[in-house]
């Protein structure tokens, strides 16, 4: 498989045509907006939690094809996670798509989003990648400030 | 010592050439950087209005100040730095006639130009515009157009008004008129938009202008890579050019502004070389353009541009304009045929730069799949996102052409855009 076809697998370019979990949550109990200053791509994640369980997740925006496959599969893989397990997550995710670390045996089992395996190859697209996942962690903080990739 | 005005009289030494025929083989010839391969495919540069790639004259310069001739400026009595000061003015001088300007004390160094806008904001915005006052742009500028001045009114309490622009990027100017009245105090206008390629009728406006005695300022970063400039045809009172976009060394840029101007101005930033004396109760500064030039300057890029300006006067400016000018017009067709490509930035007066979408993909997926075929072009806001928000884009794909590209280059984007195409369809 070349770089490019690895980068683009059939996943994320499904994904990116047709996002899933692609509307907002009316009252959802957490929000945040994320913005990549670079490519302008933008995203709002919307979750609704249940004892700190995440029982709603939704998303919205506009970006690439990796940005936008990222936030759509992150909504998929999160349904029914806890706080904790979206976190670990999210750190596993990190270390996929930087190339810093390889899935553990002990770890979060990654799942779908190994199809971002390729993302490590293409430095400056990590961003895109990653800023659906820095908007999770500050809709989950309640933070206001608008989350960046940067 | 030799000071600056000392070596302004000095003649320069070396002559350029007789222009030779415009043979694009050989032109590339003379940029190494052009015979790489990127992923395996021949690197096409495309990004030229980022950065344009050096020739080896000037490669060569760089390599010379710093093997031989390298001392500081201004400053010693030894040989060595003789030697640097006389190819650092002979640069200036080089800049004078390239833009034309009446003499070399007009020619300020700066880093660029977003330096020098900066300069004139606040050295001459600082002094003559004040509460209540208004600064006119396009609202085609770059952000290098536009944050020096909002934050010379964020400081003054003066405003910022914007002259807007047709669908096809063409500056109104009818209603550009309009918005000069009695408090406007500065004009400031790209030359040609980074992100449009749209030429403004900069004749015109400096026209417009004087005519109230409102002095302008072109941002002509992206005008000078394509045209012959000639600041006193035009009329202007600032001309702002960068070095690395020029097909010379980055760190370096002019503010050309007009004698008497400069001659009023207050000093941009304090320390050594913009003084006369020193002493703790009264600093004298010194003559323009030093004046402008506090501190050690980035004399080795000064150097190695005059080398490209002498390259460019080699090949000649009209034959650089006229091939870019087929060039362009043939990227044109052969890029917004592709069924899917929708221009942004169709002004019957353009130079440089072909902005596109292509349909239903994002410019960075667009991007990512070009560099793959060793095609480089810039994807993003370009630095212009008012242009983006006129135009309802978060981003473009931008490619922007110099004299070393090729109808070969062309082809090989529109292929690698049906590459794209097949990806994502």
């Amino acid at each position: 498989m070349s770089e490019l076809t690895n980068l683009y697998q059939e996943v994320i370019l499904d994904h990116a045509k047709r996002p899933r979990n692609f509307h907002a949550i009316e009252n959802a109990d957490h929000h945040a907006n994320g913005y990549n200053p670079l490519c302008g791509d933008k995203v709002t994640i919307y979750l609704t939690l249940v004892d700190d369980r995440i029982t709603d997740i939704s998303f919205q925006g506009s970006g690439c094809a990796i940005s936008t496959a990222s936030a759509s599969i992150l909504t998929e893989t999160l349904k029914g996670k806890t706080r904790k397990e979206a976190e670990a997550i999210f750190d596993a995710f990190h270390g996929l798509v930087t190339g810093q670390s390889v899935e553990s045996a002990g770890g979060p089992v990654l799942g779908k989003l190994a199809v971002f395996s390729g993302v490590c190859e293409f430095p400056v697209r990590v961003k895109c990648a990653s800023l659906a996942w820095h908007t999770l962690r500050s809709a989950l903080e309640g933070s206001p400030a608008v989350a960046s990739s940067e | 010592m030799a000071t600056t005005r000392d070596l302004l009289q000095a003649p320069v030494i070396e002559k350029p050439a007789p222009p030779a025929s415009f043979d694009v083989r050989r032109i590339r010839e003379d940029f190494p950087i052009l015979k790489q391969k990127m992923h395996g495919k021949p690197l096409v540069y495309l990004d030229n209005a980022a950065t344009s790639q050096k020739p080896q004259a000037v490669i060569d310069s760089l390599l010379h100040y710093y093997l031989v001739d390298c001392a500081n400026i201004h400053r010693g009595v030894y040989l060595l730095s003789e030697r640097s000061t006389q190819a650092y003015e002979d640069s200036r001088v080089k800049l004078q006639r390239f833009l034309n300007a009446a003499e070399p004390r007009e020619i300020v160094y700066v880093r660029g130009s977003t330096e020098g806008i900066n300069l004139v904001a606040q050295t001459y915005g600082r002094q003559h515009i004040g509460a209540g006052d208004e600064i006119l742009i396009t609202a085609m500028e770059h952000h290098s157009n536009i944050v020096p001045w909002q934050m010379l009114c964020e400081e003054k309490g003066c405003r910022l008004r914007v002259g807007p622009i047709n669908d096809r990027g063409e500056l109104i100017l009818d209603q550009f008129e309009k918005l000069i009245n009695d408090r406007t105090r500065l004009v400031s206008v790209a030359h040609v938009s980074n992100a449009l390629g749209t030429i403004n009728p900069v004749k015109q406006i400096v026209e417009m202008a004087h005519a109230r005695n409102i002095p302008v300022l072109i941002d002509g970063a992206q005008a000078a890579p394509h045209m012959k400039i000639d600041v006193r045809a035009l009329g202007c009172d600032f001309y702002a050019i960068s070095g690395h976009k020029l097909f010379g060394p980055t760190g370096i840029g002019a503010l050309y502004g007009k004698a008497s101007f400069l001659e009023s101005m207050p000093p941009y930033q304090g320390g050594g070389d913009m003084i006369l004396s020193v002493t703790f109760e009264k600093t004298i500064y010194n003559h323009i353009p030093n004046k402008f030039e506090a501190g050690t300057p980035n004399i080795a890029a000064a150097i190695g541009w005059g080398a490209a300006l002498d390259y460019l006067t080699r090949v000649g400016m009209e034959n650089i304009s006229s091939y870019e000018h087929a060039l362009l017009t043939y990227a044109t067709e052969a890029i917004g045929q592709i069924p899917g490509v929708r221009l942004i930035g169709t002004a019957r007066e353009k130079a440089g730069v072909l902005s596109f979408m292509l349909e239903g993909i994002h410019p960075h997926d667009v991007g990512t799949v070009l560099d793959q075929e060793g095609i480089a072009v810039r994807t993003g806001h370009h630095c212009a996102q008012p242009v983006m928000e006129r135009f309802g884009v978060p981003a473009t794909v931008r490619a922007s052409l110099a004299f070393y590209n090729t109808k070969q280059e062309i082809n090989a984007l529109a292929a690698g855009l049906e590459h794209v195409k097949a990806m994502f369809a």
